[in-house]
């Protein structure tokens, strides 16, 4: 990857970041819905405390991977709607730097979200969840998820019912991750030891990932 | 190679979108610093193949060699010296028209001091400067245009293919871009123009390839009254 790829991969990520912090729609609408299924799922698991305890790590990665789908929904459409996608094509360079950029946009966005979920949970289900080592496994997973996300926005945008589609590409895909990450988290929140073994198995999956989906990139999005 | 060849060697070229048939059997060849006028009738298959020139669309049949290079496989080796106007505008509407011009500046490698400097030039010449700072969400479509032929023309393409860059765009829009791409052509820059409407055009067009229903119909000079002529009898 040369210079000129990561200049690019910036570019766009730069661009959509600064369009996001102009207008909040997405944060706003991902943070909002974030809070909205952690309070649900608090309610659901408030008669049973060693339900809620046991299921705490499935409930911050169910709400991780649905957050992560709304954002992805609106990372490619309006490229799309708008005509820019053409103009991103037309650039010089890989096109797989658009995937990059396209990706840092959404994990850093998403990334963000992880960072409130985290005290936010803290504070609604009264067990501390303000360790470093489960910040590190929800960032990486997070980065996963916007992996392969980013990859199927890209196939799904093109069709008429994308907002249907997504999901429905994206959760079988997104098991072995989900089971890796719920794994990895319940070992650090219980104090046992193959949490290790289990985020060095998230990280293998993450980078295979992240490395079919640059090779896939770029023939998804010709014509 | 181009100087044999033509800058565009095209080839029996055809586009079919399922059983219809866009484009069928072009064949055409275009010099470095030609002005090529690409007219007719909504749905004659202009669009098509602008978007076939520029690598964005695949062919169904046939070739297309631009410098050398065959499209769709070689189209990576010409992104650089390609510049497009299409039917939409291309440009972020949650930026202003200077985040734009800069996002696209980056994108094709343009050294910040350099896109800085050609960005100002462009906008002043297309009366945008004083906009320059308002979010593209508030322009008008004439201001959106007048912003899409400076994003095509900011990285200094040797190849411009504008799809009715007309459209929208008031008297002086028009006049600052006849200047823009005169000065474009005299630098050696090879321009095609889709257009329907010939208002805007002079006397005689050098040459226009006349384009009815996905086929040549004529390529040549015209005279305006001629290819007014043409347009009127080219049905879609």
């Amino acid at each position: 990857m040369s210079r000129h790829y990561w200049h690019k991969a910036l570019a766009i990520a730069g661009k959509d970041l600064r369009a996001e912090l102009r207008s909040r729609e997405l944060l706003s609408v991902m943070g909002l819905f974030a809070l909205l299924s952690l309070l649900v799922f608090s309610f659901a698991l408030e008669l049973d405390r060693a339900a809620r305890e046991e299921a705490l790590s499935a409930v911050l990665w169910v709400t991780i991977l649905f957050t992560c789908m709304l954002g992805l929904q609106r990372s490619l459409k309006p490229e799309l709607e708008q005509g820019t996608m053409d103009a991103l094509l037309l650039a010089p360079g890989a096109r797989s730097a658009l995937y990059t950029g396209k990706l840092l946009s959404n994990a850093l966005l998403t990334g963000l979200l992880c960072l409130c979920l985290l005290p936010l949970m803290t504070l609604l289900y009264g067990m501390n969840m303000l360790d470093l080592r489960l910040l590190g496994t929800a960032l990486l997973g997070t980065v996963a998820f916007c992996g392969i996300g980013t990859l199927l926005a890209a196939l799904t945008a093109q069709t008429r019912a994308s907002e249907a589609l997504l999901p429905i590409a994206m959760l079988p895909v997104s098991l072995p991750i989900l089971l890796t990450a719920v794994r990895a988290s319940k070992g650090i929140l219980n104090g046992s030891n193959d949490w290790q073994a289990w985020l060095q198995f998230l990280l293998a999956i993450t980078l295979l990932y992240l490395t079919l989906c640059i090779l896939l990139f770029p023939s998804i999005v010709e014509e | 190679m181009a100087g044999e060849r033509g800058l565009i060697d095209v080839q029996g070229l055809g586009k079919r979108f399922g059983y219809r048939h866009a484009l069928q059997g072009l064949d055409f060849t275009v010099q470095r610093g030609e002005r090529l006028w690409l007219l007719g009738a909504n749905g004659s298959g202009k669009s098509t193949l602008l978007r076939l020139l520029c690598g964005l669309s695949k062919p169904s049949s046939g070739s297309i060699y631009i410098g050398g290079w065959q499209l769709p496989r070689e189209a990576h080796a010409l992104r650089r010296q390609v510049g497009l106007v299409a039917h939409r505008p291309m440009l972020y509407d949650k930026l202003t028209a200077r985040e734009n011009l800069a996002f696209f500046g980056r994108l094709y490698g343009l050294d910040s001091q350099e896109c800085t400097r050609r960005s100002r030039a462009l906008l002043q010449q297309l009366g945008l400067q004083k906009r320059a700072d308002s979010l593209v969400a508030s322009f008008s479509r004439g201001l959106c245009q007048r912003l899409s032929i400076a994003r095509a023309l900011l990285h200094e393409p040797d190849l411009l293919l504008l799809d009715e860059p007309y459209s929208g765009l008031d008297q002086a829009a028009s006049e600052a871009l006849d200047e823009l791409l005169a000065a474009a052509n005299r630098a050696g820059c090879t321009i095609l123009l889709s257009t329907h409407q010939l208002e805007r055009q002079p006397q005689a067009l050098p040459r226009a390839l006349v384009l009815e229903r996905g086929r040549i119909r004529s390529d040549g000079s015209l005279s305006s009254v001629e290819a007014q002529a043409q347009l009127r009898a080219v049905p879609a």
